[in-house]
């Protein structure tokens, strides 16, 4: 063990620690101080201390030494670990925003306090390299996740959600707990490069194989693939509406930028090979066929869908799928192209949960497809800014998502010689014309059918709206400028 | 210069959206047209033959080698033409859109900005973006002004517009999916640097590679073109579309799978047309597959319009059997008859915007029937005597009288194919007499029928003057290339003997 001095812990963690006191404060001021204020009253200002925070945290991070580590792997800093630290920082402060609108409890301190809490395990996720942080992490961010789901305590649909999540969530801790633990057993090493350097050899233990598929099930959990995809509809249904969109976000961006980590870093040297001919085991092939079941499973089952969130919490299984075809790339490009993928999947995933929260009133919700008819006439902004979203999501150009499946595609097909996985993106792309399918229907109901004849325009507060728009800019200006985030992700 | 006519589309889209009165959008969207019809039109003036140039050139996405390119060649310069005129008589006969007006001419002027961008981009990814930008206004025009047979009312109609728009938009991403595969793996295999497709076209991809990649893209593509058995989207979408935006689906947007296919399908993969070297059923390579579905396209468009009742269907089979045709041209590979495909794209883009525009605003609006049946005895011949002649005019551009510039088009892919293909020739006479028995049919049937003794006379509205201009702008085109195609000629021969064909060529056309 080497020894770790606590002023450099302190230095190298300062982003993280403002994150975690801002929302310490939030959750102190909200239930002493404010005890009696306003709903709105409160909000504000718990918004505005966790947003004053993570604009802090942001600015510690872009202007901190370039690249540093701590012994142990612990911590590894690296100018792309702070680009995604700073993106799920800015997601944060996105989804508070967002929340400010919401009127799913009163228990504002303890809700904002635990998106603040999920931020920072997902900040310390993708600044380690050390299986025992990577897992401590994970739950962390796990636990906050099941509350957030289950925070809506009148409705019966939030705590069932939440229930079933938490049960898959810790059965899937448990594979991946076993797999860690094999990983451990084989290399002697929890650090991802001295695994790589420790399992390396002409042939592979079947000890090893067992140790892939038990992570690859854990993650598999984690970013709904399937067939691990079982809790995501009903979560994405029950949760809170921001709570749904955090989940498809933030969490997606952490959870694929770590998966990748452990495939790409720690099993570097037992990637094995995907195609048909020239077939060799590893942890390839095994995210080939989670990929391949993921995009057929998400896009098929979405179809049948007449819940909105339901079908984007399929969408989101389909999307998932495309996003391991950049961990299948294992290059450079492709870990550019997952995240390019990634992050722009969490802008229109937010965007499209953002409006659907805009459309949540107590007294009535949206949830049938069919709830949508007539939307453009009721609040023309929000239609505009779904249809980008969702045709980002199914990959229309200009926008973001277009070019994020180009690049992808790209990426994994370069990875082997001869087109190897020429099958892999065949299906890929059939599967994104199915997608368009489902989003048009949604589409169909905001633009096309005519609704009530006597609705009353929507009022959406502005805040609301400003991220929206933001969202909605944000899809557009990257899609027809990627190079702005290829610049920082390497291209 | 003629990107503008991109950017003029854009900007015509937002304005038209923005604007606060139905007539404001209408007069922005007409004036629209006009500039980038004007655009084109002043590009036409100064070009010297065999001439290539280049609009803008600048990289876009550095990482992958994806630059900013338009540029034009005579055969994007004669689309482009297309595209203006077709757009500008598509916008004068739907003057009277009264629903929704400003997000009608909005979609419209997007799909058409979309439209100008493939036929402009030189770089495969921007060929690319520009394509799929153009299949959701398709969508949204279907789907909400979409007409429907009077038989079919009320909640039913809605559901069969849907049906139709929703299968258009399928079958073309469905298309464009298999391009963007091919599209991706062309770039790998030529080492990951350019997607521009002047490089793509010089670079030498391994013959096997060719002959997987060809029929992907070509598949790709030819579904926009109604190749046959993919064509089942074009009837019911052209029947189910508003008349402007059946003049545009059949008239352009198919243009631009066939398009596809010559540009991307044939030029970055000449050798995909080689023969296997072994035979499959009779066939010997994919470019004798693909002349005989074209062949089966023309005489099973022709013979399916010939039994429709429903009059909008017989010109949606129609042009089926038209674009046979061209794909016909472009699998002979030989100078004629790809000339006489470019050719054809653009005469059938006018003659079934002509088509359309008849059966669909004249007609149709003032009926209220599209039933062959129902329109006889109604003796349009007398109320509209403009909509009868115009149809007889389309008609015979239509069948191919000499004159007009279908002859020109057809003459020249039958010499090809006579060439290429001897024994196909007959079939192809085949389906062009049938294409004469099919228009004549609906010819006497819709304009020259019997009245029913006792009915009272209808009184119709009379033809309105955008419709006037609108049919006039046509038929003078029609005309006009018809009586001098050099002037198209004269610009799609030199590009086809331009060094980016120089595959296609190997040396000397047959």
């Amino acid at each position: 063990m080497n020894i770790v001095s606590y002023s450099d812990l302190l230095r190298f963690t300062l982003p993280e620690i403002v994150v975690v006191v801002a929302g310490l404060l939030l959750l102190t001021l909200d239930l002493t101080v404010l005890r009696q204020s306003s709903r709105e009253k409160r909000l504000g200002i718990a918004a505005l201390i966790a947003c004053a925070g993570c604009l802090l945290a942001a600015h510690m991070l872009t202007h901190a030494v370039p690249q540093y580590s701590l012994p142990d792997s612990m911590f590894v800093v690296t100018p792309l670990t702070r680009l995604v630290q700073v993106a799920l920082l800015a997601f944060t402060i996105l989804t508070v925003l967002l929340s400010t609108s919401t009127h799913i409890t009163g228990n504002i301190g303890e809700y904002l306090a635990l998106i603040l809490f999920a931020t920072v395990a997902m900040m310390f996720l993708v600044a380690t390299q050390n299986l025992l942080l990577i897992f401590v992490a994970l739950e962390f961010l796990s636990l906050s996740l099941y509350i957030l789901t289950g925070f809506d305590k009148r409705s019966r649909d939030s705590a069932e959600a939440a229930l079933k999540y938490f049960l898959f969530g810790g059965m899937s801790t448990g594979f991946l707990l076993f797999g860690m633990s094999l990983l451990y057993g084989l290399s002697g090493s929890i650090e991802l490069p001295q695994i790589a350097a420790a399992v390396s050899g002409p042939a592979l233990d079947p000890l090893l194989l067992v140790a892939i598929v038990m992570v690859a099930i854990g993650f598999g959990f984690k970013v709904a693939a399937a067939p691990f995809h079982l809790w995501a509809p009903d979560a994405y249904q029950g949760a809170p509406t921001v709570s749904a969109g955090f989940i498809a976000s933030s969490s997606k961006v952490a959870s694929f930028f770590v998966f990748g980590q452990v495939a790409g870093l720690g099993l570097a040297t037992a990637a094995g090979y995907g195609a048909f001919r020239g077939y060799q085991p590893g942890w390839v092939p095994v995210l080939c066929v989670i990929a391949a079941l993921s995009m057929i499973v998400g896009n098929v089952a979405a179809i049948a869908q007449t819940s909105v969130r339901r079908l984007l919490a399929y969408s989101a299984i389909g999307h998932a799928g495309y996003m391991l075809l950049g961990l299948i790339a294992h290059s450079p490009r492709g870990t550019s192209a997952l995240l390019y993928y990634v992050i722009t999947y969490a802008l229109a995933a937010l965007g499209a949960f953002g409006v659907l929260g805009a459309l949540d009133h107590p007294s009535e919700g949206v949830d049938r497809i069919a709830d949508l008819a007539g939307l453009y006439r009721r609040a023309p902004g929000l239609s505009l800014c779904l249809l980008v979203f969702l045709l980002s999501l199914a990959g229309i150009p200009p926008l973001a998502g277009f070019f994020g499946k180009f690049y992808i595609f790209t990426a994994v097909l370069e990875s082997e010689p001869h087109l190897g996985l020429l099958w892999l993106v065949l299906l890929a792309v059939v599967m994104s014309a199915v997608s368009l399918y489902y989003y048009l229907r949604v589409l169909k109901q905001v633009y096309v059918a005519d609704g009530a004849p006597n609705a009353k325009p929507i009022r959406t507060p502005l805040v609301t709206r400003l991220v929206l728009w933001v969202l909605a800019a944000l899809v557009v200006l990257l899609g027809c400028a990627p190079g702005l985030l290829l610049n920082r992700i390497g291209g | 210069m003629l990107a503008w006519t991109i950017y003029v589309s854009f900007i015509g889209a937002l304005a038209a959206r923005l604007s606060p009165w139905k007539a404001l959008a209408r007069m922005v969207a007409l004036l629209t047209a006009l500039v980038s019809l004007g655009i084109g039109l002043v590009a036409l003036y100064h070009w010297q033959p065999g001439q290539f140039v280049t609009v803008i050139d600048i990289q876009w996405i550095p990482q992958l080698g994806i630059d900013y390119h338009l540029a034009a060649d005579g055969i994007s310069l004669t689309l482009v033409l297309l595209t203006g005129i077709a757009a500008t008589a598509g916008i004068l006969f739907s003057w009277n859109v009264e629903k929704r007006t400003q997000e009608f001419f909005a979609f419209y002027l997007v799909l058409i900005a979309g439209v100008y961008g493939v036929f402009l981009s030189f770089d495969l990814f921007l060929l690319f973006a520009f394509y799929e930008i153009a299949i959701i206004p398709k969508y949204f025009l279907i789907a909400i002004w979409g007409s429907v047979p009077k038989d079919a009312a009320g909640e039913n109609a809605g559901s069969q517009r849907e049906y139709a728009a929703m299968k258009l938009a399928l079958y073309s991403f469905a298309g464009s999916a298999l391009v963007l595969a091919g599209m991706v793996a062309a770039w790998v295999a030529s080492g990951g640097h350019s997607m521009s497709l002047e490089a793509l076209a010089a670079f030498h991809f391994s013959t096997r590679l060719q002959m997987g990649l060809f029929p992907l893209i070509f598949v790709g593509f030819a579904v926009l073109a109604g190749m046959w058995p993919l064509h089942t989207w074009a009837p019911t979408g052209h029947a189910a579309a508003p008349t402007a935006a059946s003049m545009l689906l059949a008239g352009v947007v198919m243009k631009l799978g066939a398009y596809g296919c010559l540009r991307v399908a044939m030029m970055l993969f000449p050798a995909g047309m080689d023969p296997w070297g072994f035979h499959v059923l009779g066939f010997g390579s994919w470019r004798e597959v693909f002349a005989v579905l074209a062949i089966i396209g023309i005489v099973y468009g022709a013979s399916v319009a010939l039994v429709q009742r429903d009059f909008k269907f017989v010109i949606g089979y129609s042009s089926v059997s038209h674009m046979g045709f061209v794909l016909l041209g472009l699998m002979t590979l030989t100078q004629i008859g790809l000339d006489g495909a470019v050719l054809q794209m653009f005469s059938h883009g006018v003659i079934a915007g002509l088509l359309f525009a008849v059966v669909g605003r004249m007609v149709y609006n003032r009926t209220h029937t599209r039933d062959l049946n129902a329109l006889g005895p109604m003796r349009l011949a007398h109320a509209i005597p403009f909509a009868a002649v115009t149809f007889i005019l389309a008609g015979m551009a239509s069948i191919g009288m000499p004159g007009f510039s279908g002859f020109v088009a057809e003459f020249q892919v039958l010499i090809g194919t006579w060439r290429a293909f001897a024994w196909m020739t007959a079939v192809v006479g085949v389906g062009i007499l049938v294409g004469i028995a099919f228009t004549w049919r609906a010819l006497t049937k819709a304009f020259f029928g019997e009245p029913t003794p006792g009915a009272a006379e209808h009184a119709l509205p009379p033809i309105s003057l955008p419709e006037k201009l609108g049919a006039l702008l046509l038929l003078a085109t029609t005309l006009t290339v018809g009586l001098y195609p050099r002037i198209l000629t004269d610009m799609i021969l030199p590009a086809l003997n331009s060094p980016l064909f120089e595959g296609l060529r190997r040396g000397a056309w047959r």
